[in-house]
């Protein structure tokens, strides 16, 4: 009897909580898991949140509407012309304002360049969670291409506060559709080489196929957006389901999951949707560049912006999927609440639902086929 | 199914339960009644709203009514509902965490703003402010604290420009 | 063949000095000169890596850092000093123990596995007579010394007191004990066939019949299994699994240091070498000229085939092994823990001792 107590005491195999984060190279920022593992084994795990906070929301009732848009702009700073546009987007149906033709094209030129970069950046690092390193410097290359023409546009790098409620800041540098039309026919090559590289690559294909299997019904259910729930098959793009801006004038397809590497929904087509989803932007940039009308990109910016009172939702298909901002105006130059739904927010929370069970090595390419951007999800 | 459609499909289902505020597109509900509001429109195949895009917690200015704004869509019927749950005095609404699980986080995130009491949310606490945090910062009667943990909050802010 | 010891004795013999003093001079003279070859062969490595993953990634890699006044500009050789700074650096660098460390073993483990690394080379042959000690169980004591490393991953696994430490070394401890078994069975197969352990004597089978790789299929085979479980004991990507660096922050390296950090690195290219050695010797002829196989040219341009073309067969074999090492490094994602688990027990175990088995056979017909 005493025996197996002292069996048992020694040989007490317990679970170990795992402080991954906030400081760790694969959390995509100041993410925080704590993970209950048994050996390699994860049986649980728990996401904190919150490092990054900087108070956007607080920050914007003390704000006016132009003041806001750099703000958005470092929420998701992967993807800054998205949130620019979002905003604007939702601040524009607010004040019912009517767009020149122009700042439509321009605006969606801009937002798919910039669903390029943030795809590549998404894929790089991707790359790097899975023990890849060379994926990495290529996607930053061409990602750098991308952010010399922001440069020409704006005189920003990463942070644009280019998109306004009512137009865009700057109208198109001299040769910027000629420079856009020359990345693209440079890039287009690329994916092919980065697919040698990195997607059809026998080891990657082992580690993230059918790993991290995201039901569609389940990713619905918990809010998933963006190429993370197309990756499980599921035809939900704002782009096409309802189309904001003038997307309903391009001709392009959404990418979906398709189980191509083991069971549809897994990490690979998560990653997958996202390389094909830069081809089809490339699609609709070149479709944009041939039909872009001539106008002035100032004529509808508002002098104030005092909207009426009331609320607004406004949805936008960001590089993470679904950006909304829910603005309470009260009728003054300071809008009374305004609320972002994150989409990276909403699909980190499915983590736990959709790694538990996988291996320390699973999270981490699971969490990177997630591609959560801290920036936006602490806000 | 169009905004007037929804309404009238809710009324015949449980009358008098919900209402619509003038002149916009919402309804509003009781918590009272959220509970079996909320499963109708979750489970009703011809409501199937089974996507829960957001939560915006929002204060009235009276410092008693908070709300929260809830923004449906159902992805399979493709319509869209806005459903505002306000409460008085800090009453509980009712959790909604049973039906879809994205509310889980953005109940978090009301708790923690708004001070939004969730009934029957598994995991109630804060999320994006650390756990002593005092306050609820998004309300419109929040005061800055003096300190925090000791440490002097800087009040004098005109160094900032 | 004679070694550098025999000769150093030799030589020292006119001196008539007594054995306990001479027995440490060569001792100390052999310790510097395998310390040089580590310490050399770790600057150049390191900084071919750093250029080769440069130009796979389309950078430049160091380009400002020079040496000796020479710059080498815009050009290949652009911050050939580079190593030799961050070897400076990392001396210089301050000595971090964490508080709740085991510091003895902590500071143990480094030399431990430096001295695993530096015992290698004592038995690794160079070239026919540049071996500092001829062991005529040469293949063997490279195999038992060559493991000794473990002990140390082990043991700074654990006394870091960090749990992605522990996390690396028990991996490290899984994929270095496991991947030995092949690697001793590939070897075993040579043994067989040449009939010795000694390398000189496996070297010379191969002048007298042909390569080993070349030897049937099943040596060809044999050659890639040992290639590849050779990566996985050096711990290089897509085996890197204990130190992965996306997973475990630095596995088993986490809570080191400066100099205790450079041992390891130190140790890492070296072995890297030494494997790299041992392949070229066993397995593509060691000092034996590629030219002689395909007997196509004169027999007088083999007149250098002495030991200073030998030494230059022998590394030219092993740095194109080291690049594709590099190449494998810079191009392959990691490999899961039980994905690297399940290459090893269930696939080439079973191969190597098919291997063996045929190889025998291949013997017996043949």
């Amino acid at each position: 009897m005493e025996e197996q107590a002292i069996a048992k005491s020694v040989l007490e195999t317990g679970e170990m909580v795992l402080n991954m984060g906030p400081q760790h190279p694969s959390t995509h920022g100041v993410l925080r898991l704590k993970i209950h593992t048994d050996g390699e084994i994860v049986s649980k795990i728990e996401p904190v949140i919150g490092y990054l906070h900087r108070c956007f929301e607080k920050h914007c009732e003390y704000l006016s509407y132009e003041q806001i848009v750099p703000f958005t702009d470092r929420c998701d700073y992967l993807a800054s012309m998205h949130m620019d546009h979002a905003f604007s987007i939702a601040v524009e149906k607010l004040l019912d304002v009517e767009l020149p033709e122009r700042v439509e094209y321009i605006r969606v030129i801009i937002a798919e360049l910039q669903r390029i970069a943030s795809h590549l950046v998404a894929l790089g690092t991707f790359g790097l969670d899975v023990g890849a390193i060379t994926p990495f410097t290529w996607a930053i290359r061409d990602r750098e291409r991308i952010l010399d023409l922001f440069e020409a546009l704006c005189g920003a790098r990463l942070l644009y506060n280019y998109i306004w409620p009512g137009g865009v800041s700057h109208d198109l540098p001299p040769k910027f559709v000629e420079r856009t039309l020359d990345f693209l026919d440079y890039f287009d090559p690329q994916i092919d080489e980065f697919n040698n590289l990195l997607s059809t690559n026998k080891i990657f294909i082992e580690r993230t196929g059918d790993v991290g299997v995201l039901p569609p019904d389940v990713g619905i259910n918990f809010g998933v957006t963006g190429p993370s729930l197309r990756g499980s098959g599921v035809n939900w793009d704002l782009r096409k389901n309802e189309p904001y801006s003038i997307y309903d004038k391009f001709d392009f397809d959404v990418p979906l999951g398709e189980g191509t590497m083991g069971t549809i929904g897994d990490t690979w087509d998560r990653y997958y949707v996202r390389v094909l989803e830069m081809r089809e932007s490339a699609k609709i940039i070149r479709q944009a560049c041939a039909q872009l009308p001539d106008g002035d990109v100032h004529e509808a910016i508002p002098k104030k912006i005092r909207p009426a009172v009331g609320e607004v939702y406004g949805r936008y298909e960001s590089a993470r999927g679904d950006v909304g901002f829910y603005i309470i105006s009260n009728g003054k130059n300071i809008p009374l609440r305004v609320k972002m739904r994150s989409p990276a927010f909403c699909n980190l929370s499915v983590l736990s639902e959709i790694a538990e069970g996988w291996m320390i090595s699973d999270v981490i390419a699971i969490l990177g086929s997630l591609d959560i951007v801290l920036g936006e999800i602490d806000r | 199914m169009t905004f007037a459609d929804i309404i009238k499909f809710v009324e015949t289902k449980a009358a008098g339960k919900s209402s619509i505020i003038e002149g916009k597109e919402v309804i509003l509900v009781s918590p009272d009644n959220w509970v079996e509001i909320s499963t109708l429109l979750k489970n009703e195949s011809k409501l199937d709203f089974d996507y829960l895009m957001c939560i915006s917690s929002y204060d009235k200015g009276d410092n008693k009514t908070y709300g929260a704004a809830y923004n449906l869509f159902s992805t399979t019927i493709n319509h869209y509902l806005e459903v505002r749950v306000e409460t008085e005095d800090g009453t509980a609404i009712p959790s909604v965490t049973g039906l879809w699980q994205a509310a889980d986080w953005h109940e978090r995130e009301a708790f923690d703003m708004m001070g939004l009491q969730f009934e029957g949310h598994p995991n109630l606490k804060r999320i994006l402010l650390s756990e002593d945090w005092d306050g609820y910062p998004l309300r419109k009667d929040y005061k800055e604290p003096d300190y925090y943990r000791g440490m002097p909050v800087p009040k004098d802010k005109t160094y900032w420009d | 063949m004679t070694s550098i010891v025999d000769s150093l004795v030799k030589s020292f013999s006119s001196f008539n000095l007594d054995i306990a003093v001479l027995l440490p001079v060569i001792t100390l003279i052999g310790g510097t000169v395998i310390f040089l070859i580590m310490a050399v062969n770790a600057l150049i490595a390191v900084y071919f890596e750093r250029k080769i993953s440069a130009f796979m990634q389309d950078r430049l890699g160091p380009m400002e850092v020079g040496i000796f006044g020479f710059k080498g500009g815009k050009k290949f050789w652009g911050g050939i000093g580079q190593t030799l700074a961050d070897a400076i650096k990392l001396l210089v660098k301050e000595d971090i123990l964490p508080n709740n460390a085991d510091k003895f073993l902590m500071i143990l483990a480094p030399f431990i596995i430096f001295t695993g690394a530096f015992l290698t080379f004592i038995g690794l042959p160079f070239a026919q007579n540049i071996v500092i000690s001829d062991f005529n169980i040469g293949i063997f004591y490279i195999f038992a010394m060559s493991s000794i490393g473990v002990i140390g991953v082990i043991l700074a696994g654990w006394s870091s007191n960090n749990k992605w430490s522990l996390y690396g070394s028990m991996r490290a401890a899984a994929q270095i004990i496991s991947y030995e078994i092949p690697i001793g069975l590939s070897l075993l197969l040579v043994v067989l066939v040449a009939g010795s352990l000694h390398l000189g004597d496996i070297v010379q089978w191969q002048a007298d019949h042909r390569w080993f790789i070349f030897h049937s299929p099943f040596t060809f085979l044999a050659f890639f299994i040992f290639y590849i479980s050779t990566i996985a004991e050096t711990n290089r990507t897509p085996f890197d699994i204990p130190e992965a660096e996306s997973e475990l922050v630095a596995g088993w390296m986490t809570e080191y240091s400066g100099f205790r950090w450079a041992l390891f690195f130190l140790s890492e290219y070296a072995n890297m070498l030494i494997v790299s050695i041992v392949a070229s010797i066993v397995f593509l002829g060691g000092w034996l000229s590629p030219l002689q196989i395909f007997n196509i040219f004169p027999d007088s341009w083999l007149i250098l085939d002495g030991p200073a073309i030998g030494l230059f067969w022998v590394l030219f074999k092993a740095v194109i092994l080291i690049f594709i090492m590099m190449w494998f490094r810079w191009t392959f994602p990691r490999l899961r823990v039980d994905q690297l688990m399940y290459l090893c027990w269930k696939v080439f175990i079973p191969f190597a001792l098919a291997n063996l088995f045929l190889v025998s056979l291949w013997e017996l017909i043949f």
